[in-house]
């Protein structure tokens, strides 16, 4: 789970970390108080959940009311990668000396978290580390001790020469990883962290993407999601142990397992189609399972035909093929759908569902191919 | 032969709820010698013709127990690892889902001082066709052969056996290694032990999206195989920054991404097959068979 900058700020703050005092707006008026309080000149910064804010005008200094008026109501409404503002941070402007980058994440090939420093801050890290490698320093945290104020200490050595800068810079370094280690986080990320004129340091900026799987522990953290309606979609999946994540085409995919529904994707695609979502749903199939799988596909508008693709293992295709009759009797006006089945049972279950008049086969790249021609004369039947 | 598990491997089965006792025995049924289970306060019954234990540690004296695979929940599941690998087990097999990534880093860092293996977590386990099973696969869609399968997922592992076996080709183990960012082996150390087994002549990867595993497979593939090694890749069209379902299969800011993974693959002299149903014909070519 992605948390925007005021969330990712305010967990900072509870593990010490020094960030700016700023304040949340939802409408233009709030804004031009916030900062009326706060003391002009200040930073409206648009909260979404994707980087690339200041690029597309999200961010903006301003020295007057009338120049935060202008600005919130510009920034409010805007939508960025996809995602609507809804909210701004308005946070006292900073007499910014130099930025640099600290952020903790996971080492999926050293299997534990590491630190990520650079003098090279306030720019996309991902492009500091393509062009000029050299400019990032990692140290592997051991997970079991943590990150000890000597590890720190070595590291913010290679940014600052001040005492007084390395002896702070560590500390942050030390509660970032408390933060990112007490919170369960992949990533915990100050992008640019300030060196201000007067010689301090401050978290300009704060990026923390929470680990799913860990949320269990964390059940205060549910108040934070903000979801996008995209999102939702996706949670509402999750409730119902459906994996589910939209894309633009027009094939519907319900698919039992993740590998085999990224293949049945790349599939359709490879056959000149193209898929409308990535959808899994998981081990058992019951017939309630299906019926909310159908239902979230025939939300999305673009869906022309669905293609289910299960590998019956365990779970027996006869049942699946029940499970699927029952699920689309209850739905008033399904959609053209081809259902593939292998494993256990395949042909009494491929039987069953042509019995009732469902496309089924057992080979998938035939099925595959059979969907995208139903969503091909789909489409130019809605055409004309 | 064939890696990891045969027809010696002595199989503890750790958590004996629904999921646990329905596997146990269908792994029991398999073939392979289930000859305990653990389940905290059910020590001293009996299941499946098995003892039950409290304790890990009991279980591996009372049985000589030398594998063990986990049916324990996400939030217990870790412990259940350290459990198995303090009690001398040589081979934990973990098949619970969504474990803290926090959790298995340190789980992990543990167990590398430890003489014990890992496979998972959130897989669904091994099996050598005709010799044991160890996890969740349906057992009949697998036979007896010298392919030697490793894969990041469950149900394309399936599809991809399926394949296979339809092909005529056997397979000597199969391993499905998890979709987990942070887990037991990986593809390279796969590969070394087919590498080493006499009866591995081909092997199939199977990886996707999110991470470097298949790059790291591609270096050691090109260093150190001599065995043929066909791929596969999927996640092609997935959208940057949204996780596929498992944890791992997410392309972060432009890497981890299948076109990078293809590439390696190739470069390392592995070809790669477009759709599932290409691999036999693959491996073919290049066992030249």
């Amino acid at each position: 789970m992605k948390l925007e900058e005021f969330q990712a700020k305010a967990l900072f703050r509870q593990y010490g970390l020094p960030v700016p005092e700023g304040l949340v707006a939802t409408r233009v008026e709030e804004a031009v108080s916030a900062a009326e309080r706060l003391g002009l000149p200040v930073v409206v910064k648009a909260q979404v959940k994707a980087g690339g804010r200041g690029k597309a005008g999200g961010v903006k200094l301003v020295r007057t009311v009338e120049e935060c008026r202008e600005a919130a109501s510009g920034i409010l409404g805007m939508t960025i990668k996809g995602y609507p503002v809804e909210r701004v941070l308005v946070d006292p402007a900073q007499s910014i000396g130099s930025e640099f980058y600290v952020g903790i994440t996971t080492d999926r090939r050293k299997r534990r978290p590491v630190l990520m420093t650079s003098a090279s801050g306030g720019v996309d890290i991902e492009e500091v580390a393509r062009s000029t490698p050299e400019r990032i320093f990692f140290h592997t945290i051991d997970p079991r001790y943590g990150l000890r104020s000597f590890e720190a200490r070595g590291m913010a050595f290679r940014l600052f020469d001040s005492k007084e800068q390395v002896l702070a810079c560590a500390r942050i370094m030390v509660d970032l990883w408390r933060c990112f280690d007490g919170c369960d986080a992949s990533l915990a990320e100050i992008n640019p962290l300030a060196l201000l004129t007067d010689g301090s340091l401050v978290a300009l900026d704060a990026k923390i993407v929470l680990d799913d799987n860990a949320l269990y522990r964390h059940p205060d953290f549910e108040e934070l999601r903000l979801p996008t309606d995209e999102e939702r979609k996706e949670q509402e999946a999750k409730r119902m142990g459906l994996s589910y994540v939209r894309l633009d085409g027009s094939v519907g995919c319900m698919v039992n397992g993740a590998g085999l529904a990224m293949a049945t994707m790349d599939l359709i695609k490879h056959l000149g189609g193209t898929p409308a979502n990535f959808l899994d749903i998981g081990g058992s199939s019951s017939p309630e399972k299906v019926v909310g799988a159908m239902k979230l596909l025939m939300r999305d508008s673009n869906v022309r035909s669905v293609f289910v693709n299960v590998f019956g293992g365990i779970t027996r295709c006869d049942d699946v093929a029940r499970g699927l009759v029952e699920a689309l009797g209850s739905m008033g006006d399904p959609p053209p759908m081809v259902v593939r089945l292998t494993g256990t049972n395949e042909r009494e279950g491929v039987r069953i569902l042509s019995e009732t008049g469902i496309s089924a086969t057992s080979d998938m790249t035939e099925g595959a191919r059979r969907a995208i021609g139903l969503a091909e004369a789909g489409a130019s039947g809605g055409a004309s | 032969m064939s890696i990891l598990i045969d027809d010696r491997t002595r199989l503890l089965v750790q958590g004996l709820g629904r999921d646990g006792a329905f596997h146990a025995k269908l792994m029991k049924e398999y073939g392979t010698r289930v000859v305990a289970g653990v389940h905290p306060g059910r020590g001293g019954s009996m299941y499946e013709g098995f003892p039950v234990f409290d304790t890990a540690a009991e279980a591996v004296e009372k049985t000589g127990a030398d594998c063990s695979v986990l049916f324990v929940p996400a939030s217990a599941a870790g412990d259940a690892i350290l459990e198995a690998a303090h009690a001398g087990i040589e081979l934990v097999v973990a098949i619970t889902e969504g474990i803290p990534v926090s959790e298995m880093s340190r789980v992990v860092a543990e167990i590398e001082t430890m003489d014990v293996r890992l496979v998972g977590p959130n897989c669904p386990g091994l099996i050598s066709p005709g010799k044991a099973k160890v996890g969740i696969m349906p057992g009949d869609i697998f036979d007896r052969g010298g392919v030697g399968v490793v894969s990041r997922s469950g149900t394309l592992t399936y599809e991809v056996v399926r394949s296979l076996s339809k092909a005529g080709m056997g397979q000597s183990t199969a391993v499905g290694m998890g979709g987990d960012p942070v887990g037991g082996m990986k593809f390279v150390d796969y590969l070394e032990l087919f590498e080493e087994d006499p009866d591995t002549e081909a092997v199939v990867l199977v990886g996707e999206i999110g991470g470097s595993d298949e790059e790291d497979a591609s270096r050691f593939v090109a260093e150190s195989m001599s065995k043929p090694v066909a791929g596969f890749i999927v996640g092609r069209t997935a959208p940057p920054g949204k996780r596929m379902g498992h944890a791992g299969a997410i392309i972060s800011g432009g890497s981890g991404t299948a076109e990078a993974k293809v590439a390696a693959l190739e470069a390392a002299g592995i070809p790669v097959a477009d759709v599932i149903d290409e691999l036999p014909d693959l491996l073919r070519k290049r066992t030249g068979g």
